[in-house]
């Protein structure tokens, strides 16, 4: 397949079958990680920025071991570490990055439409590591790759996001992707942590865990930020774990061999019962392990893509 | 018959071809087009162009003292010039506020320095020192330095007591006051309109409920004091039905709205453009709706630009950090003329939307066409598009959706008391 687009702002951008080429690409780069030596000279003399102006331990980490892996060069640059810090537009320090001529740059951003601001403004390819609340889509990618590799097809399978879905990224990436690969998904929260147009949303909308997970194939779980209480959305911490953290008891009427996901990092004991982090249903490592296989395939793709425009 | 020094022949007004007789500053009269005899007058050809009344803009932000980068008294004059508007109503959200005379006696110096004839500068006084909502400005002293009204506009007041306040003391100096209808706690910290856009774009939104709350506490203290609140910037149709409801029961209430409110919606936000970034924000197809139905209607009683220059940086930013508001001074007739040319106005709306009913509600001059109005007029080409380019802005702000985008109809001649202060 011939890659054609620039930058991977959402998943919108994407067809399924591109998705499947993602999906396919990555297995065969999930090999490479299991060798033991698992450079490959792919994109070696390429660089790219890692320009995290949000804290990441994983998504950065992981672009990181995936573009070493693929042999390009990786820098980082983090707000405490840049002119961000000391007031210089977006706009200013991108067209500096711009002027070292990277081949791409992965950036996480505080802002919704952070990556797309860069986007319009730069020559080399954007890739967008979680902007604001707006998108996440490599989590995404992640998420329905791990998935893929224990199911057959994604039509007539359902999924249950269950947290802050008003706050994540994580969550719009993965409801666009996932009603896109043919799965129906849930949502549960309280309303408070539900955006306002969720009635919008190709989803089901749940305020009950036990009833959200019934007869679901997949939970995904996602991190409750803890400021929310403070901002007034919650009343408690312990009234939000006792009533919408996920525990044993709510996956009794779950479909057989249900699996439970975290896009990390978790919040154990308050979004999700720590035995379920552990038990034999979490793909919470698979889809770390994944994250690197499916960002390696995505700076393949991105770094070498044809210059024919889209 | 009256001295008459300047004879405009061949004009329209309101469907009728006329020659408009001007003399010692004053309208004179409005005569059958070739019927004018005035051997005495300077003539000048109207070549069948639509003649207006200069418009009075109730709503603009003029950044000087404190933010000249982004606009100045010159140079947002020049706009107004060039926009069709003799008299423009200045927030006082400036740096230092106008919350004193010294401030406002310096804009109206400034605007007479660059235009000596007009157009003119009504400053708007602040309703509470510093805008800070916490004790209630000199307003006094600012009647009597030159201020038109009093508002806090930019940062709503949280204490209903001290706006209760503020509206009777006013009352005293004949001073309406303006409110920014916004509340304080709902829709804190968000960028556009809360709905499915917001949801998609990962925005945070504010609901319409957060300006329809402080419009309904405005209504109420109107109503419980009898006295007058004017109600800024209306976005929404929870404000209009409230409005509307108000005024069916005599409660002295008045409201603006925009251009921008009604022509555009939440979808112009796209992918987060950043020129539509205002507050209040753009809102659904329905509260347009709903405002332009107003709007022909009266329960919005007039039209405003919010004129919000910023310079071009400050608005390539993220959407969330960019800076609220468009410049609206130079095109706002344009865009008020898309809804004349739609059918939803007409010429005879857009003098009482944009002059004669902003005048009552201020207590302003205006032209209403009739013998001893101010000759304060314009000479508007509606078959003329033009292309609304930074060169062709003379506001310093450039920041409008419109940018390079042709508009229809333009200002081609701006007379006030007579004299010419802008033509092109």
């Amino acid at each position: 397949m011939n890659w054609r687009h620039k930058d991977l702002l959402e998943i919108s951008q994407l067809s399924p079958a591109e998705i499947g080429h993602v999906f396919e690409t990555a297995a065969r780069f999930a090999e490479v990680n299991q060798r033991p030596i698992k450079k490959v000279p792919i994109l070696k003399g390429k660089s790219v920025v890692l320009f995290f102006a949000e804290a990441s331990t994983r998504t950065k980490t992981s672009f990181d071991m995936a573009g070493k892996r693929l042999s390009a060069d990786t820098f980082s640059l983090a707000k405490s570490g840049s002119s961000l810090q000391k007031g210089e537009s977006l706009k200013d320090t991108a067209l500096t990055l711009q002027a070292m001529n990277p081949d791409a740059i992965v950036i996480r951003h505080w802002d919704s439409g952070a990556a797309r601001f860069l986007a319009e403004r730069l020559e080399c390819s954007v890739i967008n590591a979680g902007d604001g609340w707006h998108a996440h889509p490599t989590q995404a990618l992640l998420d329905g790759f791990t998935l893929s590799r224990v199911w057959d097809s994604f039509e007539g399978k359902t999924v249950c996001i269950l947290g802050d879905v008003a706050h994540s990224r994580v969550a719009r990436s993965d409801v666009e992707l996932l009603t896109m690969l043919g799965a129906r998904v849930r949502v549960c929260a309280p309303r408070t942590l539900l955006p306002a147009a969720i009635t919008t949303w190709p989803v089901e909308v749940f305020s009950d865990v036990g009833r959200a997970c019934a007869g679901v194939d997949a939970v995904i779980c996602l991190r409750l930020q803890l400021e929310r209480q403070q901002a007034g959305l919650l009343p408690d911490l312990r009234e939000y774990a006792g009533i919408y953290g996920l525990a044993p008891r709510h996956l009794e009427k779950a479909n057989p061999g249900v699996k439970i996901m975290h896009p990390g990092p978790m919040n154990r004991g308050l979004e999700i019962a720590s035995e379920l982090a552990d038990c034999g249903a979490s793909l919470i490592l698979d889809q770390v392990a994944a994250g690197v296989a499916v960002r390696m395939t995505l700076l393949h793709l991105y770094l070498t893509r044809s210059r024919v425009s889209a | 018959m009256a001295h008459v020094d300047l004879l405009i022949r061949n004009v329209s007004w309101q469907d009728r071809d006329c020659d408009l007789l001007v003399g010692d500053g004053k309208v004179v009269e409005l005569a059958d087009a070739g019927t004018a005899q005035a051997p005495e007058a300077r003539v000048v050809d109207g070549g069948g162009l639509t003649v207006l009344p200069s418009l009075i803009d109730a709503h603009v932000h003029l950044r000087e003292p404190g933010q000249e980068y982004k606009e100045d008294i010159a140079s947002g004059l020049s706009a107004a010039a060039g926009g069709g508007f003799g008299q423009v109503m200045a927030m006082a959200n400036t740096s230092p506020v106008n919350d004193t005379a010294s401030v406002t006696r310096l804009m109206l110096q400034k605007a007479v320095q660059a235009f000596p004839n007009g157009p003119w500068v009504r400053p708007v006084g602040a309703l509470t020192v510093g805008l800070a909502g916490k004790e209630l400005a000199p307003a006094g002293e600012l009647f009597r330095a030159g201020c038109v009204a009093l508002s806090n506009d930019g940062v709503p007041v949280e204490n209903t007591e001290l706006f209760r306040r503020a509206m009777e003391y006013a009352a005293d100096f004949g001073l309406k006051v303006i409110d920014h209808c916004e509340d304080p706690w709902l829709g804190r910290g968000g960028v556009m309109n809360e709905g499915e856009i917001s949801g998609r774009l990962g925005l945070k939104g504010v609901p319409t409920v957060s300006e329809a709350m402080q419009v309904a506490r405005d209504i109420l203290l109107a109503s419980y004091l009898n006295l007058p609140v004017h109600l800024a910037h209306i976005s929404c149709r929870e404000s209009v039905e409230l409005i509307a409801r108000a005024k069916e029961r005599g409660v002295p209430v008045t409201a603006e709205t925009c251009p921008h409110y009604l022509l555009w919606d939440e979808t112009r936000v796209g992918n987060y453009d950043t020129s539509v970034r205002v507050n209040p924000p753009l809102r659904t197809r329905d509260d347009v709706l709903a405002l332009r139905q107003a709007v022909r209607t009266g329960v919005i009683d007039i039209l405003v630009t919010d004129h919000a220059p910023h310079a071009a940086h400050e608005k390539e930013v993220t959407f969330a950090d960019a800076p609220n508001g468009i410049s609206g001074l130079d095109t706002a007739l344009s865009l008020t003329y898309e809804l004349v040319r739609s059918g939803e106005l007409d010429f005879a709306d857009i003098a009482r939307l944009w002059c004669w009913r902003t005048a009552d509600i201020f207590s302003l001059p205006a032209n209403r066409m009739q013998p001893g109005d101010p000759a304060d007029f314009v000479l508007f080409d509606p078959d003329l598009a033009w292309v609304a380019s930074a060169e062709a802005l003379l506001s310093k702000g450039k920041n409008t959706p419109c940018l390079d985008k042709e508009v229809p109809g333009r200002v081609m001649a701006h007379y006030l008391g007579g004299e010419k202060v802008f033509s092109r």
